[in-house]
């Protein structure tokens, strides 16, 4: 059984003419990195809330259809609850920071606090992944004079010191260079293989085609389309549907039209790269 | 055009960000800065327009030097449009937002007008003028705020990170963007993580590391120098990786280039 499963919801958030959500369906399996793209207001962010519980503990609104989080309805479970079961990394680091701490650790640390976690481990927990995310140097720091790059990192630092199953991430890396955008995806992969659930949302294609499962391409409140990554990647409606894909599948289907199609798309540039090299 | 002469600038703690820059825009130019998060490039952009001062050496924008004029006359001149829109808004509407400026310049009700029509237009948000700004998502949000510099009209504009969480279509308006204001006689400047934006937007890209610029060249300069992209830690674009692994000559960043080459 999924672990997450979606059947015909629809949610308009209070106040709003349109739904935000529109008969979607879909499931989310325990272990597995799902990548959520698609255009802006497509609600992939309304979705995360949905899985989070946000809707409709916190946004009233209306919902209709059936969510449920390891078979219980998100209607019945207790947020605080679900809290300790996924954590939500925001889209908006400015947003996510408490602005009440003082320095780095202790926003890192503030939601095991809150668990009433022992001091010898949240100290053990918040260095470790301090280093694992490279702002160990800065632990003293005051987070609201960091830059906006090292402030996404501390944001999710304090969510994956919580060490939830899993893990809904919306946007992480959009204020960060290539190098620190890489390494956070390097993170968000090896949660994965410490049989994590990882759900994300992200603009940077390249990144979601080399480390993504799954993905599903919201649209207009809707799943246009969902599946394994290559097979969603190289449909061509996809490129006419005008989201965005890799640069190299963009290439494969330029070659296509060019009359020298490669034997497939690619979506990575190793694989382009092979392609290329097989057909000499 | 802007000059930035041997200029250094160190933050209040006494953090030296940068280390004698040499840098000249000139009028028309579309420049994008590129390097690693904390090489110093929205402090130098911040030199730009008055809200750094050089503590050696001189920043000279249209022959004024900023040290002896106040923030508000370089800001007439050089639109600073901020990372994050949430430091810039301050109004309850989007209008009232892009308005803010051509009014407090006492413009014509005529002009006023004018000026928010053809921001709005061209930064595509006409469906949110009349929200208020914190109920526009955070990616429209952002065009708000380039809106608002836009209709303030200066003669230099700078962008930090304006793809930062835009969609495609986010990036295509952007793209778009940039050609109608230089096609306007406006300068652009933009900072950027976004290889692709940067080499299918800019004639010009400068690349930053250790508190100083180390390259200024075309996109082909930057993204085919090993070294710089190594020192300022960027990436180089997809198709130019794969035209590298491929050991193709021709410096190649762009698809066509590469489907005609194969």
């Amino acid at each position: 059984m999924s672990f997450i499963e979606l059947k015909d919801v629809s949610y308009k958030y209070p106040y709003t003419k349109d739904f935000a959500l529109k008969d979607v369906n879909c499931s989310f399996e325990k272990g597995k990195f799902y990548g959520i793209i698609g255009e802006n207001g497509g609600g992939k962010t309304t979705l995360c809330n949905l899985i989070r519980g946000l809707i409709p503990h916190f946004y009233l609104g209306k919902l209709t259809g059936e969510c449920k989080i390891e078979g219980k309805d998100i209607r019945d479970w207790d947020t605080a609850e679900l809290s300790s079961k996924i954590g939500y990394v925001f889209q908006n680091p400015f947003t996510q920071i408490s602005g009440i701490k003082s320095t780095v650790f202790e926003e890192v640390a503030i939601g095991l606090e809150n668990l009433g976690v022992p001091k010898d481990e949240m100290i053990e927990r918040v260095m470790k992944v301090c280093e694992q995310l490279d702002i160990g140097h800065l632990i003293k720091n005051n987070p609201n004079n960091l830059s906006g790059g090292q402030r996404q990192r501390v944001a999710f630092a304090s969510i994956i010191a919580m060490d939830t199953d899993t893990l809904v991430i919306d946007e992480p890396t959009s204020q960060l260079d290539p190098e620190g955008t890489e390494n956070v995806f390097k993170i968000i992969e090896s949660l994965k293989h410490s049989n994590k659930t990882i759900i994300l949302v992200e603009h940077k294609i390249d990144l979601i085609a080399q480390f993504c499962d799954e993905i599903l391409v919201m649209e207009n409140g809707s799943v246009a389309f969902s599946g394994p990554t290559h097979e969603v990647l190289t449909k061509r409606e996809l490129f006419e549907h005008k989201a965005s894909i890799p640069e190299v599948s963009k290439f494969g289907l330029a070659m296509e039209d060019a009359g020298k199609p490669l034997s497939a798309i690619p979506i990575t540039i190793e694989e382009a790269y092979e392609l290329i090299k097989e057909r000499g | 055009m802007i000059e930035i002469k041997n200029a250094s600038f160190k933050y209040p703690n006494d953090f030296v960000a940068l280390e004698k820059i040499d840098l000249t825009i000139k009028e028309g130019e579309k420049v994008a800065i590129v390097g690693q998060n904390g090489a110093g490039k929205t402090t130098c952009v911040k030199m730009m327009n008055g809200l750094n001062k050089p503590f050696e050496g001189d920043v000279i924008v249209d022959g004024v030097n900023t040290k002896d004029v106040t923030i508000a006359t370089i800001a007439r001149k050089v639109g600073y449009v901020f990372q994050n829109p949430d430091e810039q808004i301050f109004n309850s509407t989007a209008r009232k937002e892009i308005e803010f400026m051509p009014r407090y310049y006492k413009l014509s009700e005529e002009e006023v007008r004018q000026r928010v029509d053809h921001a709005v237009e061209i930064c595509d948000i006409g469906k949110y003028l009349d929200t208020n700004p914190y109920e526009i998502p955070y990616p429209i949000r952002k065009f708000v705020a380039i809106a608002a510099v836009i209709a303030s009209k200066p003669k230099y504009i700078i962008l930090d990170e304006p793809t930062a969480g835009q969609d495609l279509h986010g990036t295509q308006v952007l793209g778009r963007l940039v050609d109608t204001l230089t096609n306007e006689g406006m300068t652009v400047i933009t900072i950027t993580h976004d290889m692709e934006f940067a080499i299918n937007n800019f004639d010009r890209i400068i690349a930053m590391a250790h508190k100083n610029i180390i390259c200024d060249g075309t996109a082909r300069d930057i993204f085919w120098n090993e070294e710089v992209i190594k020192e300022a830690k960027i990436k180089k674009p997809a198709i130019g990786e794969l035209a590298k692994r491929l050991g193709l000559d021709g410096r190649i960043l762009f698809c066509d280039e590469l489907v005609d080459k194969l």
